[in-house]
């Protein structure tokens, strides 16, 4: 009985120590991954990085400048073209369509869709918008990430309205406001700091998207801020580079990296730091 | 309603009627009396309109990601047309990938995404419910929210980030040490045979697990923190150590949903792109060993369709898309139908 009971205690020991190895070794990439992009990426760093646009292969120096305002341009477009359709159906299936079948179905397609890998969207609007006006092109990247970025802003949208309180509705209904001027100024007004995170972390999660953009667009050396013409973007120029034979390019995908990282991780600890503050706090 | 059933002031009624029947369609009213308040709402009219048409612009919005999720579908099956009509279902069974001549089939390409995706859960599952079970039952509540913070940092790291590291840090280190290793130790197994140039499925195994461990861990751990504690506290009452009442008490309970999260992280293994374009040393073979350069369906993709010369090449590159975005479909739809039944309504930060 009593062997029984010490074979108990030490495998309750024994797996305890199993999942706080696996948690250790969880983190070791992630400090790996961390220390070699700013090992190698602060040193390559420098104000030319800003400034100029990719050198010729041989000389030395360029920048990724280019890259890094392509990169701006594709995810305001996706932005403008994403968010707002995002939010209506997050308002739909959170103000209009509770417990109907077709909401239900709104909800399961929308997290299909965000498991869908974004190759198949690259290769879908390479096919819809590439093909047709036979050239890559700043508006099909913006298209693709925009696509990408709808179903996360509706899932966040309906969960942030599902926790503005029904009497706050209710009293504006009451005072004969209108639906649609209660959904716009009332409940999308409560819960605009968890609607705004939901964007930011959908946002992020596009920012660093390759694959579709290899197809869309299709990435470029020069300055180019034209809609319909290739444009560069800082995550197709870090591929690029990274698969370059140069030593001068690997350092510039290494600099690249840090600062597409650096630009994620401020804005979605940002975000969480005023989720945690705000949201949880307003909607209880 | 109301304004409508109003007596008109022109028609005379006997007074005593009047408000009777004022009172009987609107009992609210009360009175048939010119209310300012209703001679405002009346007038103002436009609210019905505005309200239809706003819920149909919600609704047009919910709708288009219907159409966002056919017309994928539409224009995929259209543009590989081609590569459908030309191999038909044996294009998923044959081994030939042979741009020059023509011949296409998917077969290494299923096999690397399969072998791949396989070598990356082994390593992922065990890890990712180690760090839920740390997090959910053992850790200290301050160290709680830092440590899946943290975990959840390594989902916001770009893809082609993995990649860079996977090619300067990685592959090196698979080259000189991990797989001289790992032949001398296992090579009688016929899995690390072989030249080992670093790249290969190994290499992008190992990747795609780092990829897609934090999504399996956080929904794990938000499927195991959906226990009841009520559940934790009569096992533990009827003497059982922590880790039994771990198993009976909160693993037996939530393995649905930990199938339905380990799919979800399967899903996302099966379309990752650019981080295994950049180790899986791309090359269209079949082989037991895991230091073989491969390919995958997505890394094939990204790695020829810019390249593809001619209309059946590109047709057989957009087959093999179509079937990346079925197959995905399919598993991420029963993995959140898993998830769903357990957590009932699954969580957004997930994705």
């Amino acid at each position: 009985m009593r062997f029984h009971t010490a074979r108990r205690a030490a495998t309750n020991h024994f797996i305890s120590g199993l999942a706080i190895l696996a948690t250790v070794i969880v983190l070791v990439p992630l400090a790996a991954i961390l220390f070699y992009l700013i090992y190698k990426g602060a040193s390559s760093l420098n104000l030319a990085f800003f400034t100029h646009i990719p050198a010729p292969v041989g000389e030395s120096g360029g920048g990724m400048a280019n890259s890094i305002l392509g990169s701006g341009v594709i995810l305001v477009l996706a932005s403008v073209m994403g968010i707002p359709v995002g939010i209506a159906a997050g308002v739909y299936l959170a103000e209009f369509g509770r417990g109907r079948m077709l909401a239900n179905a709104v909800r399961f397609t929308a997290d299909v869709l965000n498991g869908v890998p974004s190759i198949v969207m690259g290769i879908a609007i390479y096919s819809l918008v590439v093909m047709p006006q036979k050239h890559f092109s700043a508006l099909a990247g913006g298209i693709v990430l925009a696509i990408m970025m709808v179903p996360t802003v509706t899932r966040t949208t309906e969960e942030m309205l599902f926790t503005v309180p029904h009497a706050v509705r209710e009293a504006a209904l009451g005072l004969g406001v209108p639906k649609w001027r209660t959904v716009l100024s009332v409940s999308l007004r409560t819960a605009s700091p968890g609607i705004i995170t939901g964007c930011m972390l959908a946002f992020a999660r596009v920012a660093g998207e390759t694959a579709p953009l290899l197809f869309t667009a299709f990435g470029n050396q020069f300055w180019s801020l034209k809609l319909n013409e290739p444009i560069a973007a800082l995550p197709l120029q870090i591929f690029v580079y990274a698969i370059s034979p140069y030593d001068e390019w690997h350092r510039l995908a290494w600099a690249g990296s840090l600062v597409l990282i650096a630009m994620i991780m401020v804005s979605v600890t940002l975000v969480r730091i005023y989720a945690n503050r705000g949201v949880l706090k307003g909607g209880s | 309603m109301t304004t409508e059933r109003e007596p008109a002031p022109s028609i005379p009624a006997p007074s005593s009627v009047a408000p009777a029947v004022a009172a009987a369609t609107d009992p609210a009213s009360g009175s048939a009396a010119p209310s300012p308040i209703r001679d405002y709402l009346s007038k103002r009219g436009s609210g019905r309109i505005a309200d239809n048409s706003f819920a149909a612009l919600m609704l047009l919005c919910a709708c288009s990601i219907f159409a966002i999720v056919a017309f994928i579908f539409w224009i995929l099956v259209v543009r590989s047309h081609l590569s459908l009509v030309q191999f038909g279902w044996k294009f998923f069974s044959r081994a030939a990938w042979d741009p020059v001549s023509g011949d296409f089939g998917a077969l290494p390409f299923i096999y690397g995404t399969l072998a791949t995706s396989f070598l990356a859960l082994l390593m992922a599952v065990p890890l990712a419910l180690g760090v839920a079970v740390f997090v959910t039952e053992l850790c200290p509540k301050p160290l709680r929210a830092p440590i899946s913070f943290l975990t959840e940092l390594l989902a916001a790291i770009p893809s082609v980030v993995y990649g860079l590291w996977g090619v300067f840090v990685l592959v090196p280190l698979m080259r000189n040490v991990i797989g001289p290793f790992l032949s001398k130790t296992l090579g009688w197994t016929g899995f690390f045979e072989g030249p080992n140039f670093g790249v290969g499925m190994l290499t992008a195994g190992i990747i795609l697990a780092i990829m897609i461990l934090p999504i399996i861990s956080s929904l794990t751990r938000d499927i195991m923190l959906a226990v009841p504690n009520s559940q934790r506290e009569g096992v533990l009452a009827l003497g059982a150590t922590r880790w039994e009442m771990i198993r009976v008490g909160v693993l037996r309970n939530s393995r649905i949903g930990i199938v339905g999260a380990v799919m979800l992280g399967l899903g996302r293994a099966l379309g990752e792109t650019m981080a295994v374009t950049m180790v899986i040393g791309n090359h269209p073979n079949i082989s037991k060993s895991l230091f073989a350069p491969a390919n995958t369906l997505a890394s094939v993709i990204a790695g020829e369709f810019t390249e593809a010369t001619g209309d059946l090449y590109l047709s057989a590159l957009i087959e093999i898309g179509l079937a990346l975005f079925l197959v995905t479909i399919i598993v991420n739809a029963i993995a959140r139908l898993m998830v769903w039944a357990v957590t009932r309504g699954a969580p957004v930060g997930a994705a």
